[in-house]
C-alpha cells in the first residue's frame, strides 16, 4: 500500500527531530530511511507506525489518514532494532502472537493459525527451531522470527527498524541479500532505517536520506549516487574528496584537468573513482606524491599528498582496478600526474 | 569444584557461606531441633493436638496466607505506578514504602490498634458504616500482616518491571493486541516469577511476625491468638519443650510451604523459556 506522510513535524522539548517532512511512498518500493544517528529517521518510523504521535501533519496509509490510530489498529508489521521477541514464549508462539491477539470474530483455527505458523517459518527457514525460546537463538534467527511474526498478520506496510543493525558482518550482508529477495517475493510495501549507505544502496529500491530532521533527497540508488542533491548527501553516499575553493589552489585543480571556468559553486566533491593517475611525465606541474595504498578487494584506494613539503595538506584519494595498478608499476613516494574525470560542484 | 573454573576464590567463598550459614542459621535451628528430642512422640503429638495451640496455627497460616495476597496484589499495582507514571512527590512515595523495613514492628502494632480499635478514628468508621470489626479478630491481623509485607512484594516486583523491555509492548501493539491483551498475555507473564518471589517472602514474614500483630489482635485464645505469640506464652511459663515442639512444628510446616513457592517459581520459570 502506498504511504504519504504531509507536513509532518515532531520536537522533543526544544529538539526539532523532524521538521516538516512530505513524503510519497508507491506501493511495493522497498524504502531505505538513511541518515546519520540523531537525524529523525527512527522517529519518523516510529510516526509512521503509530508508536510517536507527530506534533502536526498527517499520515496516510494507501489513501487512508490513519494519523490518529493506534498502532494496534494501524495494520502495520514493525520489526524492531533489538527484535523484541516475546522471550516467554517459544518461536511457534511468538509467530502465532499476532493471530491469537485478534478478535474472536476474525480469529482463525487452531489448525489455520498451527498450518499459517509453520509456512511462515518455512519462509525464512526456521521451521526446525519452532519448538526453542528466543534466548536460546543466535542474532540472526531472532531478527528472522521477528519478521516471520511481523509478517503473520500481513500487513499492509513492514517497517523495519535498524533491521541489521546488532547483527555481526557476515551475518548482515546474507539477511540483505535475503530481505531484498523476499521483499521482491510479497512485494508488500516495506520501509527499513539505516545509518549504513552501503545497506542503503544494496538493498532499496528509493532511498530517502535524511540530516537535521529534514529530508535531503529522494530517489533510486544510482540516482542518489550520481546526482547528489547537496553536499551533504554526497559527502554521506560513499567516498569521496572535498575541495574547497577558497582554501585549494585553483590552478592545480585547472592542471588537473577540472575546468573552473563556469564556477558553479565553491565547493567541490570528486569521487575516488573519477580521480585518474598516471606516471608523471616530466614538465607537469600537477604532480601529487604517492603516499601509501590499500587493497579493497578488486579495488585499489591510493592516498595521495600533493608535493609542497613545507606545508601539510589534506589526502587525495584515488581508486582503480588491481590490474590497472599493478600496470603503472608505482611505489612509495613516486610523483605521479592527476586528472579528474567528473566532479559535483555545490555552494 | 573444577580447578579450571573461570571465577576464581570458589573455595573461600563457598567456606564463608558454610560458616556463615551454620553460626547464624543451621547451629541455632539445630539447637531447635535437639532440644525437641528431650521429648517422646506421645508427648509431642499431646502438645501439638492440642485445640489452643491446632487453632493457633491456624490463625496464623490462614492470615498470613491472606496478607500475602492482598500484599501481592497491591504491591504489584504500587509497584507499577512506581515505574511507569511520573507524578509530584514520587520521590517521598518511593521512601514511604520502605517504612514498614525500617519502623520497629511494634509501633506500627500500637498505631494500627490505636485507629483501628472500636473506637479507633478508622475501628469506629468501619463498624458505622459495614459494621465490621478489625481490631481483636484474624482481620486485625491481616491487616497489620499487609502492612508489614507490601515493601517484600513493591521492591521485589520494581527491578523487574524496570528492566522490562518497553519495545516488547509496542510489539505486541503493532501486531494488533489491546492493551488488555499486552499486560495479560506479555507483561504479566514475564513479571509473575518477581511477583511470586514477592509472595513468598511476604508470606514468610507474615508466619513470623510477632510485635506488629500482638497489639491489634486482641490475643483471644481460639480466634486471634499467633503461633509466636503462643511459643512467648510457653516460655514465659518456663515450658521450654512445649514452647519447642510448637516451634519445630512451624519450623517444618515454613519449610515445606516456601520449598512448595520454590517448586512453582521453578516450573513457571522453566514453562517460559526463563531456565
Amino acid at each position: 500500500m502506498s504511504i504519504l506522510l504531509s507536513n509532518i513535524s515532531k520536537k522533543f522539548g526544544a529538539f526539532a527531530a523532524l521538521d516538516n517532512i512530505n513524503l510519497e511512498i508507491p506501493e511495493g518500493e522497498l524504502v531505505a530511511l538513511l541518515g546519520p544517528s540523531g537525524c529523525g529517521k527512527t522517529t519518523l518510523l516510529r510516526i509512521i507506525a503509530g508508536l510517536e504521535r507527530a506534533d502536526q501533519g498527517r499520515v496516510l496509509i494507501s489513501g487512508q489518514d490513519r494519523t490518529h490510530h493506534d498502532v494496534s489498529q494501524r495494520g502495520i508489521g514493525f520489526v524492531f532494532q533489538h527484535y523484541a521477541l516475546f522471550r516467554h514464549m517459544t518461536v511457534f508462539e511468538n509467530v502465532a502472537f499476532g493471530l491469537r491477539v485478534k478478535p474472536r470474530k476474525d480469529r482463525p483455527s487452531n489448525d489455520v493459525i498451527t498450518k499459517k505458523v509453520h509456512a511462515l517459518l518455512e519462509l525464512v527457514q526456521l521451521d526446525w527451531l519452532h519448538d526453542r525460546y528466543p534466548d536460546q537463538l543466535s542474532g540472526g534467527q531472532r531478527q528472522r522470527i521477528a519478521l516471520a511474526r511481523a509478517l503473520a498478520v500481513e500487513p499492509s506496510v513492514l517497517l523495519l527498524d535498524e533491521p541489521f543493525g546488532a547483527l555481526d558482518a557476515s551475518v548482515r550482508k546474507d539477511l540483505r541479500q535475503w530481505l531484498r529477495n523476499l521483499h521482491h517475493d510479497l512485494n508488500v510495501t516495506s520501509i527499513f532505517v539505516t545509518h549504513d549507505q552501503e545497506e542503503a544502496m544494496e538493498v532499496a529500491s528509493q532511498v530517502v536520506v535524511l540530516n537535521h530532521g529534514r529530508i535531503e533527497q529522494q530517489g533510486s540508488p544510482s540516482a542518489i549516487y550520481d546526482q547528489p542533491a547537496n553536499a551533504f548527501v554526497s559527502g554521506f553516499i560513499g567516498q569521496t574528496n572535498v575541495f574547497d575553493l577558497e582554501h585549494h589552489d585553483t590552478e592545480w585543480l585547472q592542471a588537473a584537468g577540472l575546468s573552473t571556468l563556469h564556477q558553479q559553486g565553491k565547493i567541490v566533491h570528486v569521487r575516488p573513482h573519477d580521480i585518474v593517475i598516471e606516471k608523471s611525465s616530466a614538465g607537469s606541474d600537477a604532480f601529487v606524491i604517492l603516499k601509501d595504498w590499500q587493497h579493497l578487494g578488486a579495488l585499489i584506494r591510493i592516498e595521495l599528498v600533493k608535493s609542497e613539503a613545507n606545508r601539510p595538506s589534506a589526502s587525495v584519494y584515488a581508486e582503480m582496478p588491481n590490474e590497472q595498478f599493478k600496470r603503472l608499476q608505482l611505489h612509495k613516494g613516486d610523483k605521479v600526474d592527476l586528472r579528474i574525470r567528473h566532479a559535483h560542484w555545490f555552494h | 569444584m573444577s580447578q579450571s573454573s573461570i571465577m576464581p576464590g570458589l573455595r573461600p567463598t563457598l567456606g564463608f557461606t558454610v560458616v556463615y550459614l551454620s553460626l547464624v542459621v543451621l547451629i541455632p535451628l539445630s539447637t531447635l531441633v535437639f532440644q525437641s528430642f528431650q521429648l517422646n512422640w506421645e508427648d509431642y503429638v499431646h502438645i501439638i493436638t492440642n485445640q489452643r495451640v491446632l487453632s493457633s496455627f491456624r490463625v496464623s497460616f490462614s492470615t498470613a496466607l491472606v496478607a500475602a495476597l492482598i500484599a501481592s496484589f497491591f504491591g504489584f499495582i504500587v509497584a507499577w505506578v512506581l515505574v511507569r507514571y511520573e507524578f509530584f512527590g514520587k520521590r517521598f512515595f518511593h521512601a514511604l514504602i520502605d517504612f514498614p523495613f525500617a519502623l520497629p514492628t511494634a509501633v506500627a502494632g500500637i498505631v494500627l490498634a490505636t485507629i483501628f480499635q472500636p473506637s479507633g478514628f478508622l475501628g469506629k468508621l468501619l463498624i458505622d458504616v459495614f459494621g465490621v470489626q478489625v481490631a481483636f479478630k484474624p482481620l486485625g491481623i491481616v491487616m497489620a500482616l499487609i502492612f508489614i509485607s507490601i515493601p517484600f512484594v513493591v521492591r521485589t516486583v520494581e527491578p523487574v518491571l524496570l528492566e522490562f523491555e518497553a519495545s516488547m509492548e509496542e510489539a505486541a501493539s503493532s501486531l494488533g493486541a489491546t492493551r488488555l491483551q499486552v499486560f495479560n498475555k506479555i507483561i504479566f507473564p514475564n513479571v509473575f516469577p518477581a511477583l511470586l518471589t514477592g509472595f513468598a517472602l511476604a508470606f514468610a514474614r507474615g508466619v513470623g511476625e510477632y510485635g506488629s500483630v500482638i497489639f491489634i489482635a486482641g490475643n483471644l485464645p481460639y480466634v486471634s491468638e499467633i503461633v509466636p505469640l503462643l511459643i512467648v506464652t510457653k516460655l514465659e511459663q518456663f515450658d521450654i519443650t512445649g514452647a519447642t515442639a510448637i516451634a519445630l512444628t512451624m519450623l517444618v510446616i515454613s519449610f515445606v510451604l516456601l520449598l512448595l513457592i520454590n517448586m512453582l517459581q521453578y516450573w513457571v520459570r522453566k514453562r517460559s523459556g526463563q531456565l
